[in-house]
């Protein structure tokens, strides 16, 4: 196969995901990536909570009320959605653009990496992820998440996640042709009555679109898939322009005042 | 019915810095607006001094600096990295250069052949501006909305607690120049003004508003007074440097409280 300057992203269809969290389990497995912590959180099934450092792909456990359309496990009274939630990789991406060594890079596929020989655990890239994906393990120091399984990707491999998923759930390839088929998706559900069905893709934003895209049911931010993520970069100009009017001020004023009154 | 959130969790992470960093903020600030009072001194002739401690208050706050940036580093060792590439739309990147270049003149500025301190002054008063601003710009160019919400004034309310901490230091080394004691007085009536929007906009914790009354209306009065008064000007200093202090811990506290009840629409 040809490995070489593709594209390349993920497609995850909610509608097709079990929950049984194999995708994490194969991320685990094949990148060493540390335990998160073995705790029940009550929340759902999902004792993972979010991404993180040590937590690259994480099942999402949606409950919400069985709707007319929309069934679920009766005795419980709710319905159950899960979606395997993964870093992004962002079209313009915060973490990258913060990153003060150049240890995030963006690779031949168009995914966003963070080069673990250059990183040196500042934390800038953690407040500037607008989706609490990339976090600093305490332990190691440095910051972790997603690499797309950038190793597997050089040799024509497809992402551990995506390789085991057992529903196809998660898919793994060309960018524009994982458009292209969620695009089918959705036309499919939403003719056999899934109305609900959106794709998650947040193009119109300053995030300008990403390469890990979700189908999801009703409202995205039942996933915390937020509507209008914003890029960080977009305050650079207000920020800076407080700045330099600040220092315009400083040095006028200290001249000004030391011209007048700068002897006791 | 509410708005959908995913079990009531947040969105984003948390800042992982500790009081490092909020202590550069006061550090490399107050340092930074030593090194311009410093140069507006000198060139107007002041008493040297007060030249002399500005210019030395600058290169010890440069140099305290640098070890506390790179002990909360997660990889301490790897440092240098930092100096690897320029980014300048990393406000990271932009403040570490001017650290660097702030941290050379400010120390030239007192130990380097006397013909040379002069110009070495003038280059650490350009790069001192920007220490007392970036920071500002630092919190404001992230994903964390109590931050980001303030793009616009945080860079000025960190120059003017940096401006009125470096006045008040001098001050308590005994310079009782008018020229600083306008200087802070100035200050603290533009952050009395800060507080005032903050008030108007969302209700601040009780640290932020400590940090205000302490860098605001309380040193602005007593600054009044202290037209007459030296003892007041210097209890006004005193006050002025603590809030200075506080205000940086109080906006990273702003930081970690807010990416914990995020949830975006």
């Amino acid at each position: 196969m040809q490995s070489e300057s593709r594209v390349t992203g993920f497609f995850t269809d909610s509608t097709l995901c079990i929950g049984c969290k194999a995708c994490e389990v194969a991320c685990k497995e094949w990148n060493g990536v540390p335990d998160d912590g073995f705790r029940w959180s009550g929340v759902s099934y999902d004792n993972t909570l979010s991404l993180g450092h040590s937590t690259w792909r994480h099942v999402k456990f949606v409950e919400r009320q069985p709707e007319i359309g929309r069934g679920g496990n009766a005795p419980q009274g709710i319905t159950w959605e899960f979606s395997s939630d993964v870093c992004k990789h962002c079209e313009n991406a915060g973490c990258l653009e913060s990153c003060p060594t150049g240890s995030i890079i963006r690779t031949e596929f168009g995914s966003v990496y963070v080069q673990p020989d250059i990183c040196n655990g500042c934390g800038y890239c953690v407040v500037s992820c607008p989706f609490g994906v990339i976090d600093r393990r305490p332990d190691d120091g440095r910051a972790f998440k997603c690499t797309m399984c950038y190793d597997r990707q050089k040799v024509g491999e497809t992402p551990a996640c995506a390789k085991a998923c057992p529903t196809q759930s998660i898919l793994f390839g060309d960018l524009d042709e994982l458009e292209r088929a969620a695009d089918r998706r959705i036309a499919q559900l939403h003719s056999a009555g899934m109305t609900d069905a959106t794709i998650w893709n947040p193009k119109e934003s300053s995030v300008g679109g990403t390469h890990a895209f979700f189908l999801v049911r009703g409202d995205p931010r039942a996933y915390n898939l937020p509507a209008n993520p914003e890029m960080p970069t977009k305050y650079l100009k207000p920020a800076w322009t407080s700045a330099a009017a600040a220092a315009a001020v400083l040095v006028v004023g200290s001249l000004l005042a030391f011209a007048v009154g700068g002897r006791r | 019915m509410s708005e959908p959130t995913y079990h009531d969790l947040p969105l984003l992470k948390p800042p992982v810095w500790t009081w490092e960093i909020p202590l550069y903020f006061f550090i490399g600030g107050a340092a930074g607006a030593a090194a311009v009072i410093g140069f507006a001194a000198r060139v107007n002739g002041a008493k040297p001094s007060l030249v002399r401690d500005a210019r030395w208050m600058a290169a010890i706050g440069a140099t305290a600096s640098a070890p506390l940036l790179i002990s909360d580093l997660g990889r301490p060792e790897r440092f240098l990295n930092m100096l690897r590439v320029f980014k300048p739309q990393s406000a990271m990147s932009v403040g570490v250069w001017t650290l660097a270049g702030f941290g050379a003149c400010a120390t030239g500025a007192v130990i380097a052949p006397r013909p040379l301190r002069d110009v070495a002054a003038a280059g650490s008063a350009l790069l001192g501006l920007v220490m007392s601003t970036y920071t500002g710009v630092l919190l404001g160019v992230t994903a964390i909305p109590a931050w980001n919400a303030h793009a616009a004034t945080l860079p000025a309310h960190f120059a003017a607690s940096a401006l009125a901490s470096a006045t008040s230091l001098l001050q308590l080394r005994d310079h009782d120049e008018p020229a600083l004691h306008a200087l802070a007085t100035l200050a603290a009536a533009f952050e009395m003004w800060t507080g005032f929007q903050l008030e108007r906009r969302q209700k601040p914790s009780n640290v932020m508003r400590t940090a205000g009354v302490l860098s605001g209306p309380l040193p602005l009065a007593l600054r009044l007074l202290g037209v007459k008064s030296k003892r007041a000007r210097r209890v006004a200093a005193a006050i002025t440097i603590a809030g200075s202090l506080v205000t940086r811990f109080a906006w990273v506290e702003a930081g970690k409280t807010s990416a914990a009840q995020a949830m975006r629409s």
